[in-house]
């Protein structure tokens, strides 16, 4: 197991540099970011000079990115162009994006696995058609869409929210944004459970633990459920990833001041400080998540061993 | 009304699908605690929040409150009054001496003198500070020696400026510029500080200036609080209690909260929404001119575009964009037709020539047709129209003017557009000249002059040149006109030059952009300046 995990890390070191080379050159390829910095006109060659020279936009880009990963692993991000830390923005950006996540991850636990659970045991029952349905009709309406017509409903028509979320976006205010983030994710998760549950629940274990007379609850929850979880956990953990980076357009219908807004305004100024920096993160949460979720197999189901 | 309401379903789900947010009527006022704060959408400022060195909408929202220069626009006239100018003497429009009002403090205590004026030009200027408004400073004496174009500086302070007195300074100018007092009303001439020299860092995390309002606190990316302050000596004081501004990320955001209540005031409604908005808001939406021109900028330094022919062809595309119809239709009448190079918020006095471009503006695509003809044909035949697709709605217009275009020359492939990701980029490849043919062109004005309409646009080599057009008789008027005391006089030969702007059709003007906005049952007395900024100070709360 410690093998194992020390093997997982190892290989996180060529994914980690790989994935923020491409996205240096790629913010590079976009081309010169300080003509966007003085409006419609030309910035004076002088001032452009000097900018250039203080970002270090004058050197040959494979030394832009040795410095930048040199500073990386001193704890400097460096500075956005509106002269802010990108440390600083990541601090502000980072703790609102994970409650989102949490919100919304916690919704496709108890609503998409009670569903899939309800309906993989009833299948073919009104509830398990009406349930697929609904699951199809989320899946394909965008975000977007979900995300205005909630929020013109429950804020406007009806008043029961603010329609954007204010800046310290504490956990109540993320509750509707969290359901509109999760709605596609939730849907695949149920229609994961179901399949899962349904498949399994004929298979000779569980018939064996109804023939040792063990009460219906212990034979779903320990035996059928524990056993079908490993798609859906899967599923749920390279979310948290996609979550993450993903927010963008839920973020901007909210109005939230995430790790999206940070990444959109950062595209739009071609600051590749704060593009890089964020992407940096996000990379290194998708692969811790990927191995949290590799380790709770074993836990899971305990035929699974790593060596 | 069963049928009606149905309807309006129906158009919601549609219009929900095209990223509009709003439906129904409903808009709920009063979004405050009680308090006299007026809450205000924002967007995030590009670059810190210095004078010189703030050069957008956003950022320039901040300083107008926390700041007043010499001179200050009206906010109804666009004249430039004096504020903390005393008097501004001259006698041969080149050296100046400036009198600073006596009484004006900061709102740290520290009071305003010459020295806070001339300490802030110099940091301004200085090219070591990176002051993206420094070429404001470049009429004045000794820019070339704290700005030069390449090198480093061989000095610290312009010598065109000297402290002759607590309360007096001389400015000394290297051309004749009659018109240089008007033009001390721009942020970038707001005086500083001590604090500022003294804990840089510190003074951009919270700015202190002199105007109404000190900033209370601010989170950077999120949220400004602005309260007013009460040791405000000037006569414009804050008739509420402060602002929150308040960063959206989505303008239609925005909107949807000043609907629902949660916001006192947008000012910047959605294109999507201008429909609705009059509708939505009642009598609480305003549409007024502002000081912002939209054109299509020619490469003249492609050759294609600078042969003898080719302005008329340039008068023949001005003649097939059918102007009223698009500002009608797209920007629903938030746009005017432009007529000539300028603004109407100008004012006749100040130049604004209505109708100066004659039938050259004027939609006529038979005449159109004929003229593209005689100029040997579009280059290339076809014109692309470069724009950035990150902001505004500029792809919607674009769009229709080269249907336009395409329909008045019976070609379906006349004119397309040419999209470009993001301003940066655009603004890049303008200044690489790599445009391939026209290409969006907008100016927002920075002082309430014609002079800015004209010369940083269209004079040999000027900052916002972008087509690098040149004319000699068009740099001869623009230099007599600058010389001229007569300020009638300057203005008459500023429209000279613009004549000849519109004989070589320099640039073909599209229409004069107006500010738009919104605001809630809480707050009267709202109103918008030439530059589409709300008059902060003057809005009530109820």
């Amino acid at each position: 197991m410690g093998r194992y995990v020390i093997r997982r890390l190892l290989q996180m070191i060529p994914v980690f540099f790989g994935a923020t080379l491409l996205i240096f050159l790629m913010v590079n390829v976009m081309g010169d970011p300080i003509a966007g910095l003085c409006g419609e006109r030309q910035c004076d060659p002088a001032t452009a000079a000097q900018l250039r020279k203080e970002f270090g936009l004058d050197k040959p880009v494979w030394q832009q990115y040795l410095t930048y990963m040199g500073n990386v692993f001193t704890g400097d991000f460096g500075t956005a162009f509106n002269g802010q830390k990108v440390t600083e923005l990541m601090a502000a950006s980072f703790p609102v994006t994970i409650r989102l996540t949490i919100v919304a991850i916690l919704f496709e636990i108890v609503i998409g696995i009670a569903l899939g659970v309800v309906t993989g045991l009833r299948r073919g029952r009104p509830v398990d058609t009406s349930v697929l349905l609904l699951t199809l009709v989320v899946i394909s309406v965008p975000v977007f869409v979900t995300g205005l017509v909630l929020q013109l409903l429950l804020g406007v028509e009806w008043g029961w929210i603010k329609p954007s979320v204010s800046p310290e976006a504490t956990f109540g205010e993320l509750i509707v944004p969290g359901l509109v983030l999760a709605s596609v994710s939730l849907a695949y998760v149920t229609r994961l459970t179901r399949t899962s549950i349904a498949e399994n629940k004929r298979s000779d274990y569980v018939r064996t633990a109804t023939a040792k007379g063990l009460p219906r609850h212990r034979v779903i929850t320990r035996h059928l459920l524990r056993n079908s979880l490993i798609p859906v956990v899967t599923f749920i953990g390279t979310d948290i990833g996609a979550l993450m980076g993903g927010a963008i357009v839920t973020e901007r219908i909210f109005n939230i001041h995430g790790v999206g807004f940070q990444l959109y305004q950062g595209i739009l100024r071609q600051n590749t400080q704060t593009v890089v920096g964020f992407v940096t993160v996000l990379v290194l949460v998708f692969l811790v998540a990927n191995l949290l979720v590799d380790l709770l197999y074993a836990v899971l189901d305990p035929r699974i061993r790593y060596a | 009304m069963r049928g009606a309401t149905h309807a309006k379903w129906a158009a919601c789900a549609a219009a929900a699908a095209l990223a509009a947010t709003a439906c129904g009527g409903g808009g709920g006022g009063g979004g405050g605690k009680g308090s006299g704060v007026v809450s205000s959408s924002w967007g995030d400022p590009q670059n810190p929040l210095e004078p010189a060195n703030t050069n957008e909408v956003q950022g320039g929202k901040v300083l107008d409150m926390i700041f007043r220069g010499l001179k200050r626009y009206d906010s109804k006239t666009g004249a430039a009054e004096d504020m903390l100018a005393d008097k501004i003497d001259t006698t041969d429009s080149q050296n100046f001496t400036i009198t600073v009002n006596d009484g004006w403090k900061f709102s740290n205590g520290e009071a305003v003198t010459a020295k806070s004026f001339v300490d802030a030009w110099n940091y301004g200027a200085s090219l070591k500070n990176n002051q993206k408004n420094a070429y404001f400073f470049g009429y004045i004496e000794g820019y070339d020696k704290v700005h030069p174009d390449t090198g480093s500086q061989s000095a610290d302070t312009l010598s065109g400026l000297k402290v002759t007195g607590t309360n007096t300074f001389t400015v000394r100018l290297n051309q004749k510029f009659s018109t240089f007092p008007d033009t001390l009303g721009y942020v970038a001439y707001a005086p500083l500080p001590k604090a500022f020299f003294d804990d840089h860092a510190a003074w951009v995390q919270k700015p202190i200036g002199n105007g109404p309002y000190m900033i209370d606190s601010y989170t950077k990316g999120s949220q400004m609080s602005l309260r007013t302050w009460d040791g405000y000596p000037g006569d414009d004081k804050a008739q509420n209690d402060g602002v929150d501004l308040k960063v959206y990320t989505d303008n239609n955001t925005a909107y949807t909260d000043l609907l629902a209540g949660n916001l006192d005031l947008v000012d910047d409604v959605p294109a999507s929404q201008l429909k609705n908005a009059k509708s939505d808001l009642g009598g609480r939406y305003i549409n007024t001119p502002a000081g912002i021109i939209q054109t299509l900028a020619f490469p003249f330094y492609d050759k294609n575009w600078d042969t003898s022919g080719a302005q008329k062809v340039r008068q023949g595309l001005s003649m097939a964009i059918n102007r009223d119809q698009i500002t009608n239709t797209i920007f629903q009448k938030t746009r005017t037709p432009a007529s000539d190079w300028t603004s109407p918020v100008l004012g006749t006095d100040g130049g604004f020539q209505d109708g100066l471009c004659g039938d050259s503006c004027k939609y006529n695509p038979s005449e159109a047709k004929r003229l593209i003809q005689e100029g040997g044909g579009l280059p290339g035949g076809q014109v692309k129209l470069s724009y950035n697709a990150d902001t505004g709605s500029h792809k919607e217009w674009i769009d229709a003017v080269c249907n336009s275009i395409n329909n008045a020359l019976g070609n379906d492939k006349a004119c397309v557009g040419n999209p470009i990701g993001t301003f940066a980029d655009f603004r890049n490849q303008i200044g690489r000249h790599k445009m391939p043919g026209p290409f969006r062109a907008g100016w927002q004005m920075d002082y309430p002059l014609i002079q800015n309409f004209l010369q940083p646009l269209y004079y040999t080599n000027a900052s916002s040149n972008d087509g690098k057009w040149s004319n000699k008789d068009f740099d001869k008027l623009v230099d007599e006109a600058n010389a001229e005391t007569d300020r009638a006089k300057a203005v008459k030969l500023f429209q000279q030059a613009e004549g000849v702007v519109r004989d070589n059709m320099a640039a073909i003007p599209l229409w004069y952009q107006n500010g738009s906005a919104g605001y809630s049952e809480r707050v009267s007395n709202v109103a918008l300046n030439q530059f589409s900024v709300p008059v902060y100070n003057e809005i009530k709360v109820s």
